[in-house]
């Protein structure tokens, strides 16, 4: 995994981004800037465009208007080789865990013996040594998920998003991915992961991007958004309220 | 009618004494089809695949032939074939009609297109459900082609075995491009279709039955094998 | 796998070459359903191959067929049974000359309750009459074939032109001989056929011979080498020798020995 220099941190930024489908804004950021160290969370009810805006920074979706800023230069294809990302409903290779690994490895240009040192070292990170062989398929849900985050991370990506990985999963499970994100954040890597779950942007983020109606509503560190949110709808939303 | 009784034990008997030319017959009905959907795998998948995954005016209009080309009367395909090989046709050099190479040719024209159209419908519904993942991943359209077609591989077996169905069981293209000439270009069909002009019902009843026995036994050949393969997939990978 | 999947392909290969690797001379016959679902060909035909070492490949369709199939040149020999076409062939120049093999007849079958009240008789042209009167269930090949060509022959004797009643008593199958005497078998019809393919024929069901003995129902045989300067890859040589072989004594003397059920199905009838 690529170490980042503390001093060249990892600078991405929406600017201007707009969304429209049918007539309908569905993604409205005029500024958004994440560069802090820790995972930045994107908190909000369904509907508030927190996937839309994760698929428009890692350039699946191609904003109607402004960008997406890697390092104070639009969003490339360079840019996105270094990104990687980990969707709600895992996406498995139909093939073994270790397959899934090495698929994403082998297009690395890694050698047969590089690959097999490395993917015995993503199964220890993700706890999977034993299902190395394994039809991914046939995983349980958390351990899936903890494939997908494996393979993403294979990557060795500087950006890694992550889309509600954790949504369809028990605490057990969620709790071991969790780990897995904080050990990635701790190497460097920068975590912009989207939750509606208020009890794990506690537990995980350094910084929270509120969202409602496609909107950025608040955004600051954790300890401000969670212990003083300075805008209605985010105050409703850590509240408990059914917001909407 | 005659006696049905007797013609049965008198195939079952050539079966199970394995009669050379019973033999020799099956053989060549297995060697032309497997050939001919083999061919049309190798052209059938990546065309199918291509046609799923890639975006292109015409795209449609092409699927719709593609589709409707799977019910080709197998008799116009051989009579196609039968014109391109005569030896006043275009491909009356090479010498290859009633070969069983003219009917390999035959049975791919008309299985390629199965296999093609199959090929789509297998790979464009998974294609949408890998799209962001390997787009993601920084795979290509072009690149995810034989991604997509590795992953589909049970389904398109299903879909070799279907067109295979077909091969196995024409008769029209085979005969008018083979001839049907003994020991050369006879296969089970044209055999059956002999044996039912000389009105032998009942022989041509229990080749049938063989015809059946075949393709029961491929489809459990090939059925079991996938599912070593998918188990010793797990074990290499 | 995919060692697996490359062995078995190597196999596969191994298999079609099996029988393609061992080429030897051959020469295509293009002749009619009657010499071979008769079972004739493969009676006199190995004596020809291994004196000879020449295989004989023959595709077995209706006269018409063959011929057409010749004139394109897909076939070395021509051995089918109508005489005006085939000297139609050769005026043409399809094909280099004419010779008679052998003869049988046509003979008429019906179902056993005759409805047209034809049994017995030996003019098959008032028989044909008969039938039509009695608009009684007739299957024609109808597929020019010889014998539908000899049918034809014998229709317009009568008088009748049984097409004007196509689908109705009439019944046109454009099918081979076999499939047409299946047909008449099952609906109770009459039908022309030679008679080798009646006598080899397995499922005769209900059916008889009605009339036979007409000389019109005379059916004579001829072979012809396809024009080589018209075709110039017939295997001219190799196909000469067959018909020298057919119309020669051993070949003649092998038609005549082939009997079916103690009859003989065939009469070797060449200019020596």
């Amino acid at each position: 995994m690529r170490d980042l220099m503390p001093d060249m941190p990892n600078c991405l930024q929406a600017d201007g981004l707009r969304v429209e489908r049918n007539g309908k804004l569905l993604l409205d950021v005029p500024q958004l800037m994440m560069d802090g160290p820790g995972p930045t969370l994107i908190l909000g009810p369904n509907g508030a465009g927190k996937s839309l805006l994760l698929r428009c920074l890692h350039g699946l979706i191609k904003a109607d208007a402004g960008q997406v800023m890697q390092d104070g230069g639009v969003l490339n294809a360079a840019h996105m080789a270094r990104q990687a990302m980990v969707f709600q409903q895992p996406v498995l290779l139909r093939r073994s865990v270790s397959a899934n690994l090495d698929f994403v490895l082998k297009r690395l240009g890694l050698g047969r013996t590089a690959r097999k040192i490395r993917i015995q070292e993503l199964l220890a990170e993700g706890g999977l040594e034993t299902k190395a062989r394994q039809s991914a398929r046939s995983l349980s849900g958390g351990e899936a998920q903890r494939l997908a985050i494996l393979r993403a991370l294979a990557l060795g990506p500087e950006t890694l998003f992550l889309d509600e990985p954790t949504s369809a999963l028990d605490p057990a499970a969620t709790q071991m991915i969790e780990a897995m994100i904080l050990r990635a954040s701790a190497r460097g890597v920068r975590i912009v992961m989207v939750t509606h779950d208020v009890g794990q942007a506690r537990r995980l983020a350094a910084d929270i991007v509120m969202m409602q109606g496609g909107r950025v509503v608040e955004h600051g560190t954790a300890k401000q958004v969670l212990e003083a949110p300075q805008c209605q709808a985010s105050r409703q939303y850590l509240a408990g309220w059914l917001v909407t | 009618m005659q006696d049905f009784a007797s013609q049965f034990s008198q195939a079952g008997h050539l079966i199970l004494t394995g009669d050379p030319d019973l033999w020799a017959i099956v053989m060549l009905s297995l060697q032309v089809s497997v050939l001919a959907v083999l061919i049309s795998a190798v052209i059938g998948m990546p065309v199918g695949a291509a046609l799923a995954v890639a975006r292109f005016p015409g795209r449609r209009a092409l699927i719709i032939l593609m589709n409707a080309l799977m019910g080709f009367p197998p008799v116009v395909v051989g009579l196609l074939v039968y014109l391109m090989l005569s030896r006043s046709g275009p491909l009356g050099v090479l010498e290859l009609l009633y070969t069983p190479t003219a009917m390999i040719i035959a049975q791919t024209v008309l299985v390629t297109p199965i296999v093609a159209a199959l090929t789509r419908q297998v790979i464009e519904m998974l294609a949408e459900e890998y799209s962001e993942q390997l787009r993601s991943l920084g795979v290509s359209r072009l690149a995810s082609v034989p991604v997509l077609l590795w992953d589909a591989r049970l389904a398109l077996v299903t879909a070799l075995l279907a067109g295979f169905g077909r091969a196995i069981a024409e008769v029209g293209a085979v005969i008018i491009v083979g001839g049907n000439i003994n020991h050369v270009t006879r296969v089970m069909t044209t055999t059956i279709a002999l044996e039912t002009s000389k009105g032998n019902l009942a022989l041509a009843l229990a080749l049938g039955t063989i015809l059946i026995g075949i393709a029961v036994a491929v489809n459990a050949a090939v059925s079991a094998l996938t599912l070593r393969t998918e188990q010793e997939g797990l074990r290499h990978a | 796998m995919f060692r697996a999947a490359i062995k078995s392909a190597m196999i596969l290969c191994g298999l079609l070459a099996g029988p393609a690797a061992a080429e030897e001379p051959f020469i295509v016959v293009q002749s009619t359903t009657s010499t071979q679902n008769s079972g004739l060909l493969d009676f006199i035909l190995p004596g020809f191959e291994a004196e000879s070492g020449i295989d004989v490949r023959v595709v077995a369709v209706g006269t018409g067929q063959a011929i057409r199939n010749a004139i394109n040149g897909d076939g070395d020999v021509l051995l089918v049974h109508a005489k005006p076409a085939e000297e139609q062939f050769v005026a043409d120049g399809w094909g280099v000359e004419r010779r008679d093999v052998m003869y049988n007849d046509f003979v008429l079958v019906g179902p056993k309750s005759d409805p047209a009240k034809i049994k017995g008789g030996d003019d098959a042209v008032a028989a044909l009459a008969a039938i039509a009167q009695a608009k009684a269930p007739f299957a024609s090949r109808a597929d020019d074939s010889g014998t539908h060509k000899a049918e034809k022959a014998l229709w317009s004797l009568s008088g009748t032109d049984p097409t004007l009643s196509s689908g109705e008593w009439y019944r046109e199958t454009g099918s081979g001989m076999g499939a047409t005497l299946n047909l008449a078998a099952g609906m109770d019809a009459y039908a022309l056929t030679d008679r080798a393919t009646w006598l080899s024929f397995g499922n005769k069901g209900n059916l008889e011979v009605l009339v036979e003995g007409d000389p019109r129902l005379f059916n004579q045989y001829g072979v012809i080498l396809v024009n080589p300067e018209k075709h110039p890859r017939v295997r001219a040589a190799a196909g000469r020798r067959f018909i020298d072989w057919l119309t020669g004594h051993d070949g003649q003397e092998a038609i005549a020995a082939y009997k079916l059920n103690g009859e003989q199905l065939f009469f070797p009838n060449a200019q020596q």
